[in-house]
Formats: C-alpha cells, sequence, structure tokens
C-alpha cells in the first residue's frame, strides 16, 4: 500500500488549522497578554509581524514575478552585443532602487523607534508605587518564592507557585543557586534570566485574573524541561486571604493516620532538605511544604498534585525527573500511606 | 601504513572508553545497597584476642565518575556536613584534607565513620540518607585528598560562589501586605 501524496489543499488547510491553534486563549502565550508589559510585547509583536509580513510578500511576489515574466530576446543579447539596456529602461532601474533602498531604512528606522518605545515604557512600568515584592530563586529543577517584606512577620516562603493580586505591580527580583536559569511566564512578561551571585528584575502586573504557566527559557540541566511556575493571578481580597493563610504555620494534625505521617517525615530524611513550618522539619535544599496540599502540581508542576502522583514521586522520584536531586528514599511500605495522607492534608 | 592507521583507530576507542567511567551516571540509584556494617571496614588489621584477618576490600561504586563527586560536594553541603568540617579545613570536626585517619582513610572506613557515626560529635548517617548518597559523599572527600582521578575532580569548589539568601538581604518595597 502505498500513502497517497497529500494535495495541496489539505496540506494547507492542516497548516493553517495548526496555526490558528497558537490563537486560542492559552495558559501560556506571548499573544495572549494578561498585563501591561506583555501587552506592550505583544503589540510590538503584531506590529513587526504586519510590517515585516507585508515586505516578505511584496519581495517575495517581486521575485516570483521577475522569475516568471519571460524577457524578450535574453538569450541573444550577448551575442548581439545588444545587453546593455537602453537609457530609459537604465533611468527607471535606478529610481526602483533608489525607492527600495529608502524604504528599506525608513522601515528600519520605524521599527527601531517603536522597539524603543517599548522598552522604554516597560521601563517606566519599573517606577510603580508601591510594588509587592516577590523574590524567585532558580533550583536546578524547581523555583523557590519568598514574598518579602520589611515586617519579618510577613515574610512568606513558597515554591513553585506564585499568587499575584490583579491590578497591582509586582517586582520580581530573581537570582540561581546554581547554574543560569530564566522566568519567563509568557502572558505576563518577556524572559529574564536568574544568573548566580547576581540579582535581575523583572516588574509584572496582571489586568485580568487567570492561571498562567511559566517555564525556564534557559537550558539548565537533565530536567530543564520539567521546571514551571504557576503564576495565579486574584482579585486582591482573594490574594489576601490565600497570602494570609500561608502565612500560617502548619496546624498540628489532629487524626491519628495523620499523626503517624507526621511523625514519618520528621523521622525520614525528608526533613534534611524540606521545611514544614510548625514542626522541626527546616530543611533549607528543597521546597518548602508547609501548605503542600494547596498546590497544583508537584515536582516543579511536572505532575497534578494527587495522591497517586505523590506517592509515585517520594517512591521513585528517578523515575519522573531523571536525575534530578529528591534523594529516592527507602520508605516503608506501612509508612507511605500515613505519609501522603498527611502531605495532602498540609492546607 | 594502513596497520598503523588502524592501531592508532584502536588507541583513540580505548582513550574514549576511559572517558565512559568519568561521565557514569547511575540515573535511578537503589535506596539501598548491601550496607558493610561490621567487620569489612575495620581500621586496623589488628583484632584484640585473635589471629590477624583478611580485609574485605569494598571499593566505591562512584570511583572516579565526576557526576557523583559533584553530587557528593553538593550534599555535603546539604547535610551540613560543612557545619563542623568546613570546606574540608576542620572547625568544630577535624579537618577532612589530611593523609592520617583516626577511623582509616580508604573508601570503606568513611563510608563505615558516616553509617555508624564516631565518638565526640559525629552523627551516624546510616539509615537516614541512601547509601548512594554517602558513596557520593565518600567519593567528595576522596576527592579533597587528590585520590581521584584529576580529570574527574572539579578544579574549584562551588562554596565560592556567594549565597543567594545573603545576596537577597538586601530588602525593598512594600512587601505583600499594602
Amino acid at each position: 500500500m502505498t500513502a497517497e501524496p497529500m494535495k495541496p489543499a489539505t496540506l494547507v488547510s492542516t497548516i493553517l488549522l495548526l496555526v490558528l491553534n497558537g490563537c486560542a486563549g492559552h495558559q501560556q502565550s506571548a499573544v495572549d497578554a494578561a498585563g501591561p508589559q506583555a501587552g506592550r510585547i505583544e503589540t510590538l509583536f503584531w506590529f513587526f509581524l504586519a510590517i515585516l509580513g507585508a515586505v516578505f510578500i511584496i519581495v517575495m511576489a517581486a521575485a516570483a514575478w521577475t522569475l516568471t515574466k519571460r524577457h524578450r530576446g535574453i538569450e541573444q543579447e550577448p551575442l548581439e552585443r545588444t545587453h546593455l539596456p537602453p537609457p530609459q529602461t537604465e533611468t527607471r532601474l535606478t529610481r526602483v532602487v533608489t525607492i527600495a533602498t529608502i524604504a528599506t531604512v525608513v522601515i528600519l528606522f520605524v521599527l527601531l523607534v517603536s522597539s524603543i518605545v517599548t522598552g522604554k515604557g516597560m521601563a517606566e512600568f519599573a517606577n510603580s508605587k508601591n510594588p509587592m515584592v516577590i523574590e524567585v530563586t532558580g533550583w536546578q529543577w524547581w523555583w523557590q518564592v519568598r514574598y518579602q517584606n520589611s515586617d519579618p512577620q510577613q515574610v512568606l516562603d513558597t515554591a513553585n507557585e506564585i499568587h499575584i493580586p490583579v491590578g497591582r505591580p509586582v517586582m520580581i527580583r530573581g537570582t540561581s543557586q546554581d547554574v543560569i536559569h530564566s522566568f519567563w511566564v509568557p502572558n505576563l512578561h518577556g524572559k529574564r534570566d536568574l544568573i548566580p551571585s547576581r540579582i535581575t528584575t523583572e516588574w509584572i502586573e496582571a489586568d485580568h485574573p487567570g492561571v498562567f504557566r511559566g517555564q525556564c527559557a534557559e537550558f539548565c540541566g537533565l530536567q530543564h524541561a520539567h521546571m514551571s511556575v504557576w503564576v495565579v493571578a486574584e482579585p486582591g481580597d482573594k490574594f489576601q486571604a490565600w497570602f494570609n493563610s500561608q502565612l500560617q504555620p502548619a496546624p498540628a494534625p489532629t487524626d491519628p493516620v495523620l499523626q503517624r505521617g507526621q511523625q514519618v517525615f520528621l523521622n525520614y530524611a525528608c526533613v534534611y532538605c524540606h521545611t514544614i513550618r510548625g514542626t522541626t522539619a527546616a530543611g533549607q535544599n528543597g521546597p518548602d511544604l508547609t501548605h503542600f496540599g494547596t498546590r497544583q502540581g508537584l515536582a516543579a508542576n511536572t505532575l497534578p498534585n494527587s495522591m497517586g502522583n505523590l506517592g509515585g514521586w517520594i517512591v521513585n522520584p528517578q523515575s519522573v525527573k531523571p536525575g534530578n536531586h529528591m534523594a529516592t528514599i527507602a520508605v516503608n511500605p506501612d509508612d507511605l500511606q500515613p505519609l501522603l495522607q498527611y502531605l495532602q492534608s498540609l492546607k | 601504513m594502513k596497520f598503523g592507521i588502524v592501531k592508532i583507530a584502536i588507541c583513540c576507542f580505548v582513550f574514549i572508553l576511559g572517558g565512559c567511567q568519568r561521565e557514569h551516571r547511575d540515573i535511578q540509584p537503589s535506596p539501598t545497597r548491601l550496607a558493610i556494617y561490621g567487620d569489612a571496614a575495620r581500621e586496623s588489621p589488628l583484632r584484640p584476642g585473635g589471629p590477624v584477618q583478611p580485609q574485605a576490600v569494598v571499593a566505591n561504586p562512584y570511583n572516579g565518575s565526576a557526576y557523583d563527586i559533584s553530587e557528593g560536594q553538593r550534599l555535603f553541603n546539604w547535610y551540613n556536613c560543612s557545619g563542623c568540617h568546613a570546606n574540608g579545613g576542620g572547625g568544630i570536626g577535624p579537618p577532612l584534607i589530611k593523609k592520617e585517619w583516626i577511623y582509616g582513610g580508604e573508601p570503606a572506613n568513611l563510608f563505615d565513620t558516616i553509617v555508624k557515626g564516631r565518638p565526640n560529635g559525629m552523627p551516624s548517617w546510616g539509615g537516614r540518607i541512601p547509601e548512594y548518597q554517602i558513596w557520593q559523599i565518600v567519593a567528595f572527600i576522596r576527592s579533597l585528598n587528590g585520590e581521584q582521578p584529576k580529570s574527574a575532580t572539579a578544579s574549584r569548589q562551588d562554596t565560592l560562589q556567594p549565597n543567594p539568601q545573603n545576596l537577597m538581604s538586601e530588602r525593598g518595597g512594600g512587601g505583600a501586605t499594602k
């Protein structure tokens, strides 16, 4: 059986469908801006696309026209020594080339100015009053998040999920623990590299509620592809409620199974890397788990946060993200269920 | 002449094979390996009240692996070995850059010391952290003493880079609450 060659119409419509797919409102898309910063980038993108698309079409049309046009006597010209164009043609060609050159310079200049205007607008946003400061530290391969505040009681540590209030500018101060990462939430802003021993800043704001996916955009090792972050934009009061509940330490479990789970957590190697505020676990090498049960994903959002996924992740993290730095611990089967229930109960 | 080319090709191939061990990664290490508790890692061939016993040689599975040495370096800080031993120079605990070891400096001795702990402050890590990580730490400690192949040892320690949390200590902005 031989495959039939695809009809041109089918091919074109398939490609068109694939391209159109990108237009749908999406959780990770630079052309679905959810804030002023990404809006500026998106406008600039469409502006560039329109102008450069028009230039491309005109140039291609001119080239096609030249190729298909049969030049009279072109084969004979060199033989008859008549290949020098007549003076009026020469003048016309000079004029065309001059106009094309001027048009190119003008277009490039327009693009340059529009790019500078966009950059300036984004830089001015950095002078916003009363910003919220969030520190993001890239680790292989997860995001450490700290809501900074001059009042230490109001400093919040979390990981892999950032909540922001709608309509309030947020200053992201980023650095890295190990190698260069790049913080990129396309719906809110462009990429910003997180560089070891250096702080980079980015200003974002969400103008409507939504859940946006961010992704590390600088290759950072084996699990670079599985290093994502959710940004949840919420109305101010909803955000404040979330923030206040996250500030609380984990409540002491009353249920005997959960109590056992807490003991399991504290007795195993978990405590060397993870913190659960309200317990003695205060490790600083892995994500803070104080309110782990409220998060959407686990392992830097590689998997949805569910009891089954969590079990698989703890028992053999290397099967989920080969090469990651979570230790493979031999958990006693009797201890696993209480541990999972305890972690899921950390709301 | 033709024979010479074949010889060179074989030599090159052997050299390339030599690189395999350096970059070998145990991507799914088992959390438990056969522990060497007991007599396998004695510090001295002398035993009270008995004849000299031949000592079994226990090799570090991660010997000569650049990846595992660097993992060991990371864990050395993560598990706060550096809290007492500093970056190998010692402090509260004894230095680790030395030739004379109280409890033996062979890989099996170091493993045993970490697993069992030692008097006057060295805690026991056996059953706490997976054994493959202990072997990685052993590989790193051996590299401090030049007892790992130079090709697999890092030329400088990661600790020379400032801690991001210290870097961030400069406060600014209004914080999360208005």
